[in-house]
């Protein structure tokens, strides 16, 4: 209650700022004008459309990313000689800034979703492969030493043993991965992919609509806190 | 014996690349050979190209980050030590928080232009949220007993804030600035793709354009050395920053 006092009157003060010609409508805008123009774009369906665009390059990013990811950790969780060896690679390649894959991205895939999602999964590796790494580094010795003697298959322990055990600390990185991978696929649009709600923006910006980019910039800000409370609800 | 392994690990995967780039069994173009990317840097670093683009992004990641960090703690204590100002603005902040910091990129550049104030603003919006929650984290878990103690010493609440809370806050706001620090340089080559200002960001965008590859992965390597350097300075001052505090907590 007491939250939504501040935005309400900051709302309130935009659209009489406006009203009274100080604020100029070229760059502010004003709340009326945003939500037509949300319910506009609702209504003809390029803001669904492009929510998809978007969501179809961050999910399967994403899917990606938490299937190698969690093979990944896994593997380098249970060996810690493999650790060893693997590890001082795995941190040089871990800094380099997700975005500076973009012009490669798209000199090996050209426009499209494919660009997209490679570089959303290059940037949701690296939490899912880390926690999963530690968590797995965590699980109770005798577990595994049990599945050893029980004589499970490798796929039988990681389904019966090890991803049960590690699953709440997986869940984080998973989660991490999530919000990670709307924010990239939105960067990627608005730096280059003429595809989704980060190119709209851009496109309603040139076109002078500010109105519109305001009215999608509030509904991607939604959008990312859905994705967290969702995730909050399945993942742990 | 146990620096050998990795080492190897890490030539071989190299050695492979190469190898498979010398037998074009990949495509030079999408993948070329270690060899012509180091000489691409190497040739880069002797004749002074390198070094102005790398400045340019490294400044831009700098004072965006800067600016950032001191907004970010100034207001996550005034909004940190007061129980009603947390009430009122905690819920807004929850909400703009997820909100991805590049799509304020266009907005920016309504009220900027294509500059390097915009990119600034970019990146201070961006960096600014680790260092701002992590500021309000720290000042709510002060230890009672030394608040207790500075009851009993009589300090007016500043010298509370000066000598207790944000000393106490002092970890969460470093690790703060430290993902803040990683947001600045993806946002800083973020922006200059966008914005085509000068820097690394610009320089790999426009050697993909021409299909200088050599070119486009030395500038992927030097910005992953960028993004390694400064999260290792960060670590190193918050452990000499921290050095007063009990050695596990």
């Amino acid at each position: 209650m007491k939250g939504a006092l501040i935005p309400a009157v900051l709302a309130i003060l935009w659209e009489a700022g406006s009203r009274a010609g100080l604020l100029p409508q070229d760059s502010f805008s004003r709340p009326s004008a945003i939500a037509a123009a949300f319910v506009h774009g609702f209504a003809d369906g390029t803001i669904p459309r492009d929510t998809w665009l978007t969501f179809e390059a961050a999910l399967a990013g994403f899917a990606i990313a938490a299937v190698l990811g969690i093979l990944a950790g896994v593997a380098l969780g249970l060996s810690a000689r493999l650790e060893r060896v693997v590890g001082p690679s795995v941190d040089a390649l871990r800094p380099i800034p997700s975005v500076a894959l973009i012009p490669l991205a798209l000199l090996v895939f050209g426009f499209g979703v494919r660009m997209e999602a490679s570089v959303v999964a290059f940037a949701c590796f690296w939490p899912v492969l880390l926690m999963t790494q530690s968590a797995v580094r965590g699980i109770e010795p005798r577990l595994l030493e049990l599945a050893r003697s029980l004589q499970l298959s490798f796929f039988a322990t990681l389904r019966k043993v090890i991803l049960p055990a590690a699953f709440d600390r997986i869940g984080v990185g998973l989660r991490l991965a999530l919000g990670i991978s709307l924010v990239v696929a939105v960067t990627v649009e608005i730096v280059l992919n003429p595809r989704g709600l980060g190119h709209a923006m851009i496109g309603a910006q040139q076109a002078l609509r500010s109105d519109l980019m305001y009215a999608q910039l509030l509904w991607l800000g939604a959008l990312g806190w859905m994705l967290n409370h969702a995730a909050k609800k399945v993942l742990p | 014996m146990r620096v050998v392994p990795p080492m190897l690990f890490a030539v071989a995967l190299v050695g492979i690349w190469q190898l498979a780039a010398e037998l074009k069994l990949i495509n030079p173009i999408f993948f070329p050979s270690p060899g012509r990317t180091l000489r691409e840097l190497w040739d880069q670093g002797a004749s002074g190209q390198l070094w102005q683009p790398l400045g340019a992004t490294t400044l831009r990641m700098l004072y965006g980050w800067v600016l950032a960090s001191a907004m970010g703690v100034a207001l996550g204590v005034a909004i940190g030590t007061s129980r009603r100002a947390r009430q009122y603005l905690e819920p807004m902040l929850e909400l703009l928080r997820p909100l991805p910091a590049s799509a304020i990129i266009p907005v920016a550049i309504l009220f900027f232009g294509l500059s390097n104030a915009m990119s600034t603003a970019v990146i201070a919006f961006g960096s600014l949220w680790p260092v701002l929650l992590a500021t309000v984290q720290g000042l709510k878990l002060p230890e009672p007993q030394l608040l207790e103690l500075c009851s009993t010493l009589r300090l007016s609440k500043r010298q509370v804030l000066l000598k207790i809370e944000l000393p106490g806050a002092l970890p969460d706001i470093l690790a703060g600035a430290r993902v803040g620090l990683a947001i600045a340089l993806i946002l800083a080559v973020v922006t200059e793709m966008q914005a085509s200002l000068p820097g690394l960001g610009q320089n790999i965008l426009l050697a993909q354009r021409s299909f200088r590859s050599p070119e486009l992965y030395a500038g992927i390597v030097v910005l992953g050395i960028m993004g390694f350097i400064a999260n290792q300075v960060l670590l190193v001052a918050e452990r000499r920053l921290l050095r007063w505090r009990a050695p596990s907590v």
